[in-house]
């Protein structure tokens, strides 16, 4: 195999990081939600928690982009 | 990509440093000089009952005190001018990235990592001003047993080290994603409008895509910067106040 070919399948795989992201994200936003459903009065005390729960759980996903890009562009 | 690429404007060398005046820095100046602008002009009048344009600078200055205040305490007032104006440079970079033909100076890396490293710089002076080196706690955390003590160590060093990469990386990638996608389906668009006979109508669906992620990616622009304080806040609040 070419090594360009190579590269541009390593870089694919990489991206596959972001299913992690993309599930992490939805289960936080999801459980929020369902929560603020419940009791809507505590919901905007939890707004700075539930975006560090998006911020690290999409961080996660974000090394697997940028190994992705390193493999591309490095 | 077009929209991606850096133009020299104005060739500039200082010490042997490649510091040409680009694009990038235009929209930067462009950015700073909106920003003091309409803040001087909103406010220029100080009345007691705000006028609109007021209203929007005080809003916007309420917004992230509150943030600062929520998130840091009184103490946190201090880095006040540092979080409000991280959040406005970015946020109007991000805004001015969406108008077409311009340019997002947030898709670079270079330009996110300079802000995370300077937010992650100031983030440690700061704790080991206020603590010494009792600041050094913030990796062992409260209540940990002391065989945990070699795994844990490790793993706070880490994440504490990784945060500038993280802070970067997640602004850097979702202003450069939006972008992306958008021009590959304005690809799209051309792409199958250029078939000719019936089949160019279905041209309209990505059509009707672009539309409403452009609403989206102006969604995100504001979001994107929110959270880009939002942790710069809480960076801090583990420095002033070693909650941990």
């Amino acid at each position: 195999m070419e090594l360009q070919a190579a590269k541009m399948i390593g870089a694919g795989l990489a991206c596959s990081a972001l299913i992690g992201a993309g599930v992490g994200i939805g289960n936080i936003f999801g459980n929020y939600l369902s929560g603020a459903m419940r009791n809507p009065s505590a919901a905007p005390g939890q707004f700075t928690n539930l975006l560090i729960g998006f911020a690290l759980a999409e961080a996660t996903g974000l090394f697997g982009l940028l190994i992705a890009l390193i493999i591309l562009f490095g | 990509m077009h929209q991606f690429e850096i133009n020299r404007l104005q060739k500039l060398e200082v010490f042997g440093w490649d510091a040409s005046f680009t694009n990038s820095s235009v929209f930067m100046v462009l950015a700073t000089l909106l920003i003091v602008g309409f803040l001087l002009y909103a406010m220029r009048a100080r009345a007691l009952v705000p006028t609109r344009l007021q209203s929007i600078a005080e809003i916007t200055y309420e917004f992230i005190a509150k943030m600062v205040r929520d998130n840091v305490g009184p103490e946190g007032m201090k880095f006040f001018p540092f979080v409000f104006a991280l959040f406005v440079f970015i946020l109007v970079l991000n805004l001015l990235g969406m108008v077409p033909y311009s340019f997002t100076v947030t898709s670079h890396i270079i330009v996110t990592f300079a802000l995370a490293a300077m937010v992650f710089t100031v983030v440690t002076l700061v704790g080991f001003a206020r603590h010494g080196f009792g600041y050094l706690r913030l990796f062992l955390p409260d209540g940990v047993p002391i065989w945990l003590m070699p795994v844990i160590i490790p793993i706070e060093l880490i994440s504490y080290f990784i945060r500038p990469i993280s802070h970067s990386v997640r602004l850097f990638a979702n202003m450069m994603a939006g972008h992306t996608m958008l021009k590959v389906f304005a690809g799209f668009v051309v792409g199958i409008g250029g078939v000719g006979g019936v089949i160019s109508l279905g041209g309209i669906a990505p059509l009707l895509f672009m539309v409403v992620f452009t609403g989206l990616e102006f969604l995100v622009a504001f979001l994107q910067a929110l959270i880009f304080t939002v942790l710069t806040c809480i960076y801090l609040n583990d420095a002033i106040n070693m909650h941990h």
